[in-house]
């Protein structure tokens, strides 16, 4: 008896310390309320900062040099460009009145609106553009984003030969200015509204790496005060009340923190420390929608996951045997169950090469059979492509495997191997970049995983960089002067539609040359508190945050 | 004393060459291109590469970065992680922070788990003692990501007594349970070591004879067998600190700390060697101190032991 009750004292140690903390966590979280309450004045909509999550900018934040979704978030918050997009991905003008071409799309007059500001109250002229674009584009500056302006008339990504002021921008008045391409572009519209094309003021040239560390924009958002990033644990934004522009926001701020393990961030949602999650980690998709129900998204993402077959490849190199045996491999996986039994149904089976948010998209393309699971046809195809020439090695698909991709490669390469009744495994890389490393000197020994998510919601950003002859992210090292040839004409097409159109026709080629075999699209899978209402994820996966009302 | 305290010191300094060099070479190693993988599979001209290379001084050779490297310690300068940031501030945020949670976790895990291994070691073989091994037992089986994830949902989400995750400043009250957490396993692990050693020192003839001198039991606890006892739990408690120090990069995952273990995991993924090479520099000074501090507090426990002039 005695005993017992000691045993008692010596458990009460835990308990005691949890009260104390119960104590610490009800009083911090009162301060951090009426703090956000008191920030800022407004009329019809509410005040309340809507908290949400995001991950340490890999830079400072300077729009040309923000590459990655960390600082890109942030950045399209405190900065706007000409244009913005919708929910659905369409252009609507923003800080521009009006953008238009001449007859063939190489030359086109970009009109500001008037009185616009910067949050230091110095104004948005059309040299904050000029200036902004010719920084980013001049390589003497090293900027991540450079090649975004390689259209430009006087680009050059020569280190030798910087140019400091490309002569495609040309200033009319402080409100219009023209830009003048190389190549025809029939959407250039949708280029500009990606993260590098802002303005910036004239204070940032003075010295770029303090500007990044404290940006001044003329977003929807500003800092809430200098030094309002704190470096690994987040930043606050608040409403930008002088904003003129297409996303004027509905709520008194957004504060992002940063999580390095998206587990934390789900667990924060759970117990509506966190309003908005834009992405919910692995480990809870069989049961994120019964949490949060009625308050979760999962809609596919403008990210497309293929593997690529490089061209060098022996047995798949350009040819009979090679399209034949490309088509099998497409045909001998089974993509619906995979997507079902090792994602949880938050995928979705590709049809095409782009993404179903990209305007023009289509599941009905010719030749798009090839993307469907088939076991009868495949074998068939590939007995025909045996009868050309005996294939008898090990087919491989290469991934990196900090990426998380095991478990799908193992699961694809399976379903091929009992399909084609031919070898087939992954094969591991520990690290992306020497995956990287590989795919860039041609080293592949197979297949290898790739993916695409696009820069701005147009099929071209899905379809140039990585398939068009001698393009940047072209690692399978694909060409074809049919597919290359309906690229330039969609490009300089009249209108829209002729151009999706083009485009569309130079995926057929794609469906029939298979460069890369088509998975699927990423989907994006978010939650919201109760606090929050009107949330809706934008083309990219990034909610509408200005959209976002939450409750005081 | 003095003088074996500072050839203890000095012999640092070699291992700290060594170290360095050696974990510097092994990130140098790592096969790929770390300023390509920032950009992923975008098409960043080479140009553009070849300028962001030139500024991290990865354009030279292994043996000029490392020199650099070693140039800049003596003013200060660690160099630069690959957002362009002092990788001294890296230090001083993440240090300070895993300090906390390392304090609170050795702290936690000395006095209860002591308390406990002695109760139960006094009492060998009756429920105190059973129960206490059993669940001691069980905290060494279950992975740390379990119990983490547990208090997590439990004590955060579900019952709302702590928060879910730990703020930006990670003051001591947050960083209370993730603490407790993190100790988790060692705490059982003193417990088992305190009561194997008290209950085998209960039997030692120099307790019998401190009995049998009339000694008060408090006295004979404290003095004769906890004193004795706790040299092998000292020697782990030491070791302990030492891979507290170095970060614990589950804990802090769940709980979304910043501290050393995240930033030096994420800094190996990335490549980052100026980064990799100054935490570990840090660590293994701390690692050595804090053996060093166990070595001295042998002789304070144990008489016999007594280092040479």
């Amino acid at each position: 008896m005695k005993t017992n009750r000691k045993a008692l004292a010596a458990l009460s140690i835990f308990a005691a310390g949890s009260l104390a903390l119960t104590a610490c966590g009800g009083g911090s979280g009162d301060s951090g309320k009426s703090s956000s309450a008191g920030s800022e004045s407004g009329a019809a909509t509410s005040n309340a900062i809507i908290t949400t999550n995001g991950s340490e900018p890999q830079n400072p934040i300077i729009p040309t040099n923000t590459t990655e979704v960390g600082g890109g978030k942030i950045a399209d918050l405190i900065f706007a460009g000409l244009v913005s997009f919708d929910a659905k991905g369409a252009v609507q003008m923003d800080q521009a009145e009006s953008i238009t071409p001449n007859d063939t799309n190489t030359l086109w007059t970009v009109k500001l609106k008037s009185g616009l500001k910067f949050t230091d109250g110095t104004p948005v002229t059309s040299d904050s553009f000029i200036k902004a674009w010719n920084y980013g584009a001049n390589i003497a500056n090293a900027q991540g984003a450079s090649y975004f302006f390689d259209n430009i008339k006087g680009y050059s990504a020569d280190e030798k030969n910087p140019v400091a002021e490309m002569e495609g921008l040309k200033k009319v008045s402080d409100t219009e200015f023209t830009v003048e391409l190389i190549n025809a572009e029939a959407d250039f519209t949708k280029r500009i509204g990606y993260t590098a094309f802002v303005p910036l003021p004239e204070s940032a040239f003075a010295d770029m790496k303090a500007f990044g560390e404290n940006p001044v924009g003329n977003g929807p958002y500003k800092f809430e005060k200098t030094g309002a990033w704190v470096h690994n644990e987040g930043v606050t934004l608040v409403k930008n009340a002088d904003y003129q522009g297409s996303r004027t926001a509905k709520n008194g701020g957004v504060k992002i923190t940063f999580y390095a393990d998206q587990t934390a961030a789900y667990a924060d949602a759970q117990s509506d420390e966190l309003d908005v999650l834009d992405a919910v980690p692995d480990s809870n998709f069989t049961n994120y929608e019964s949490d949060f129900e009625g308050r979760s998204v999962n809609q596919p993402a403008a990210i497309f996951q293929s593997f690529t077959i490089p061209q060098y490849l022996e047995h798949f190199k350009p040819g009979k045997e090679g399209e034949l045996r490309r088509k099998a491999i497409s045909m001998s996986i089974d993509r619906e169950s995979i997507i079902k039994a090792v994602f949880n149904g938050t995928r979705t089976a590709a049809k095409d090469f782009t993404s179903p948010v990209i305007e023009g998209w289509s599941d009905k393309l010719e030749g798009s059979d090839a993307l469907s699971f088939n076991a009868d046809e495949a074998k068939k195809l590939w007995a025909e492509a045996d009868a050309i020439s005996k294939y008898d090695g090990t087919f491989t698909i290469a991934y990196n495997a900090d990426g998380g991709h095991a478990n799908w490669v193992t699961a694809a390469t399976n379903s091929i191997a009992k399909n084609l009744g031919i070898k087939a495994e992954g094969k591991a890389y520990p690290a992306f970049k020497q995956l990287l490393d590989d795919e860039d000197k041609d080293k592949m020994t197979g297949a290898f995983r790739s993916g695409w998510q696009a820069d701005y919601p147009s099929m071209y950003n899905f379809l140039a960089p990585l398939y068009q002859t001698g393009a940047g992210s072209n690692y399978g090292r694909y060409t074809s002067t049919e597919f290359d040839g309906l690229l330039k004409e969609g490009a300089a097409a009249k209108s829209e539609a002729d151009a999706t159109a083009k485009f569309q026709d130079a995926q057929k080629v794609l469906l029939k040359d298979l460069p890369v075999v088509p998975l699927w699209y990423s989907n994006v899978n978010g939650v919201w508190g109760n606090k929050v209402q009107n949330v809706e994820f934008g083309w990219n996966s990034v909610p509408l945050y200005y959209n976002i009302t939450k409750a005081e | 004393m003095i003088a074996y305290i500072g050839r203890r010191l000095l012999q640092l300094i070699p291992v700290f060459f060594g170290a360095t060099l050696l974990i510097y070479f092994l990130v140098f190693a790592m096969p790929g291109d770390p300023i390509k993988a920032l950009f992923g599979d975008k098409p960043v001209p080479e140009s553009t590469l070849e300028a962001i290379r030139a500024q991290y001084n990865l354009d030279k050779p292994f043996i000029v970065q490392y020199l650099l490297w070693i140039k800049g310690i003596f003013v200060g300068d660690f160099g630069l992680t690959y957002s362009g940031r002092p990788v001294a501030d890296e230090l001083a945020r993440a240090f300070p922070i895993t300090a906390r949670l390392a304090v609170i976790a050795l702290v936690f895990e000395g006095v209860v788990g002591i308390a406990i291994g002695l109760y139960a070691g006094l009492r060998k073989g009756k429920l105190f003692d059973s129960v206490a091994l059993f669940i001691s037992l069980l905290f060494i089986s279950v992975p740390i990501f379990v119990i983490g994830f547990l208090v997590q949902y439990f004590a955060g989400v579900q019952w709302g007594w702590i928060k879910t995750t730990v703020s930006g400043q990670a003051t001591w009250s947050e960083l209370l349970v993730p603490g407790m957490v993190l100790a988790a396993t060692s705490l059982a692990n003193i417990v088992r070591l305190t009561r194997g050693s008290v209950a085998e020192n209960m039997g030692a003839d120099f307790v019998r004879t401190a009995k049998a001198k009339g000694l008060r039991r408090g006295r004979v606890v404290r003095v004769h067998i906890l004193r004795n006892s706790l040299i092998p739990v000292v020697t782990y408690l030491g070791a302990d600190l030492g891979s507290l120090m170095v970060g614990a990069v589950i804990t802090e995952g769940i709980f979304n700390i910043k501290g050393v273990g995240g930033t030096v995991f994420q800094a190996v993924q990335r490549g980052e060697g100026p980064t990799v090479v100054s935490f570990v520099a840090v660590m293994v000074i701390v690692f050595m101190l804090a053996n060093l501090l166990v070595d001295l507090l042998y002789a304070v426990l144990d008489p016999r032991i007594r280092y040479a002039k």
